[in-house]
């Protein structure tokens, strides 16, 4: 399993914030796992469309291309706003 | 010492616990206190709510305490950051340095806040007259 969280805009476009999957075998990094969400309706796909969407893996901004695994966590999020 | 929390804090106890910390050793504290404004792209903001990333937040900031402490020889160093709903006036963030002379402490101060604004997974969504939206980050990107 995989645990998927959403936060901020993000969260409340896609009506989730924290959903556990289980990964396909195919899948084996964070730019197919995120084009494999993108799959589920028009509303995920154009929300994880955008190049200014962060993402991080076990709570680590990550590049395009990260590897995922099971077990991991990986977080979609937009840029931050705190401070 | 890094704190993320939705009650206020008292900059002046802050400084105390620092300064107690340091015993002797420091020659400076810079601090920053961030305040919730009412005004935010010509609107009047009634209300600002703080969504975090719990446990990734936690990581973001001691990264960042740990590269000031490390990089200008910091005797001692705070962040704190509150959460959950805020209104005008609210102090929202607070950063400290504390060092052996005054240029280290302002410029680690300065890093502390600068990268928080732009590391730390922190998103504010203010409420204004016509709703609630989410501020747009303006600052460069988070880096990997």
């Amino acid at each position: 399993m995989v645990r998927l969280r959403f936060f901020a805009s993000l969260r409340e476009t896609l009506g989730t914030g924290d959903e556990q999957v289980e990964l396909p075998g195919d899948i084996t990094d964070i730019s197919a796992l995120t084009a494999w969400l993108q799959a589920r309706n028009d509303r995920w796909h154009a929300a994880l469309d955008n190049t200014r969407v962060r993402i991080a893996v076990n709570q680590t901004i990550v590049k395009p291309g990260h590897p995922v695994r099971d077990g991991d966590e990986v977080a979609w999020f937009p840029p931050v706003t705190g401070g | 010492m890094i704190r993320v929390q939705e009650q206020d804090f008292d900059p002046g106890s802050e400084l105390e616990l620092l300064r107690d910390h340091c015993a002797g050793r420091a020659g400076a504290v810079v601090s920053f206190t961030g305040l919730v404004r009412d005004l935010n792209e010509g609107d009047d903001i009634a209300q600002l709510t703080l969504e975090h990333y719990p446990g990734m937040t936690e990581k973001a900031l001691a990264q960042i305490e740990a590269h000031a402490i490390e990089h200008w020889n910091l005797v001692a160093a705070a962040i704190i950051h509150r959460i959950g709903p805020l209104a005008p006036n609210d102090r929202i963030v607070f950063v400290a340095a504390a060092s052996a002379h005054r240029k280290d402490a302002f410029s680690a101060c300065e890093y502390m806040i600068d990268s928080l604004k732009t590391e730390a997974p922190f998103w504010k969504q203010e409420v204004t007259p016509g709703g609630k939206r989410w501020v747009t980050a303006v600052d460069e990107p988070i880096s990997s």
